[in-house]
């Protein structure tokens, strides 16, 4: 069984503690949903969890052992969808997805491409440069990722921004395949929260006093 | 690996034409100067269209967010950078090898030196491109990084300037130009195998 949890994270970014002793456990078939106000740190703790940036303190624990940072064994487990869309406006929207699976090296599996476009009604757009897509186009294509990925955790950064009513719908959809095929997720959100879905309030591990004061102790 | 609009190759190429025709408008039409000056000139032109092109390596990756999805990936990102720099090379530094028979002519260069020119660029422009993506991978998230990124990796090229004008002039003066050569072969294989290295690391920084 899939077990992914973090065991006393503390995180700084500038001289500003964002975060300490931060404890999660995510298993097999759960969501945990972090929420808490803007700016309060729930992107940068996916990003630690995705192994962007390194915690000051605590570790990461995949399956009982502990993830190195930057270890390129763990990468294949997870799927990291941030902010940006990571798309080229260059490429039409097909290449665009095609890259990231062949970079993936998932192979240039037809079907499963065109069950991706599909899923969230780009097929039509597929021959059109990236470029002339719209916020939530782009959002779109960026989550047809997760269709072709084969990752077990997923960590979805606000992931219906921009998404209108109809595709978040066809995301939660995915979410929820995915939660029964036995699949992790990590997730921050405003909105989508369904029940059952573990919550992890990050404010309740902020910490008022700032770096200096934690280097006097 | 190489995703990348036409047109920023072709306006390297250009700016590279551009600058190597200015001299014998500048400096007057006297064959014998031209000659002297040729392959510092060329030289210098490569130098600086290497540079025009350079930071947009990362910087386009960085700001739409693929950077993040390079950095992890299971291939080791050391791999990614030198696919990069590759497609760097063939874009600009490749082209720039094509059109220097062209600008040649209009130096007055003798055609001995000329296939020592072509050497010394071949081993030269890819230790540019190597040497440019650390500098590449550093100013990720700075501002004015154009300029920036000229006073980091400019410095670090001048070896390459020494040794791929002193080949040329070797051969100009009759001495065999090898040592030159050598020296430089030396400074691709080592930047080829630093360099990635070293770009790698300052692009998770630029991450963090």
């Amino acid at each position: 069984m899939d077990v992914f949890s973090g065991e006393s994270l503390t995180c700084i970014r500038g001289d500003r503690v964002v975060f300490t002793n931060l404890n999660f456990s995510i298993e097999e078939g759960e969501v945990l949903n972090l929420q808490g106000p803007n700016g309060s740190g729930k992107s940068t703790l996916l990003r630690l969890m995705a192994g962007l940036i390194s915690p000051l303190e605590g570790k990461l624990i995949w399956n009982g052992s502990e993830v190195q940072i930057q270890e390129r064994d763990f990468c294949i487990y997870f799927h990291y969808v941030g902010h940006q869309d990571a798309i080229k406006n260059a490429l039409t929207v097909e290449e665009n997805l095609r890259f990231w699976s062949d970079l993936r090296s998932l192979g240039q599996n037809e079907s499963m491409i065109k069950r991706a476009l599909d899923t969230f009604s780009l097929t039509d757009l597929s021959s059109l440069p990236a470029r002339f897509l719209s916020a939530g186009q782009r959002k779109r294509l960026n989550l047809t990722r997760l269709c072709t990925t084969t990752a077990r955790l997923w960590i979805l950064d606000e992931p219906a921004n921009s998404l209108d009513k109809e595709s978040s719908e066809i995301l939660n959809d995915l979410i929820k395949v995915h939660q029964k095929d036995g699949g992790i997720l990590a997730i921050a959100t405003h909105d989508i929260v369904m029940p059952g879905n573990k919550i992890l309030n990050i404010t309740d591990f902020s910490d008022t006093k700032n770096f200096k004061d934690l280097n006097d102790e | 690996m190489a995703f990348r609009n036409g047109t920023d190759s072709w306006v390297v190429v250009m700016f590279f034409m551009i600058v190597v025709i200015l001299f014998p408008l500048g400096v007057g039409p006297e064959p014998d100067i031209l000659n002297k000056i040729s392959s510092g000139v060329i030289w210098v032109a490569a130098l600086l269209s290497a540079m025009l092109s350079m930071d947009r390596l990362f910087h386009v990756d960085y700001d739409d967010g693929s950077l993040e999805l390079l950095v992890l990936h299971p291939q080791p990102l050391e791999f990614i950078v030198l696919a990069k720099v590759l497609a760097h090379w063939l874009t600009t530094g490749l082209p720039l090898i094509i059109v220097s028979p062209l600008l040649a002519i209009f130096l007055n260069m003798d055609i001995s030196s000329y296939f020592v020119l072509i050497i010394t660029l071949f081993l030269g422009t890819p230790t540019l491109s190597l040497i440019g993506s650390i500098g590449a991978a550093l100013i990720l998230g700075a501002r004015r990084s154009g300029a920036l990124l000229s006073l980091i990796i400019l410095p670090l090229f001048i070896p390459v300037l020494i040794f791929g004008v002193s080949a040329v002039e070797a051969s100009i003066l009759g001495v065999s130009s090898k040592p030159q050569l050598l020296i430089l072969g030396g400074l691709f294989l080592l930047s080829s195998a630093l360099c990635p290295i070293a770009s790698a690391a300052s692009l998770r920084q630029a991450i963090e």
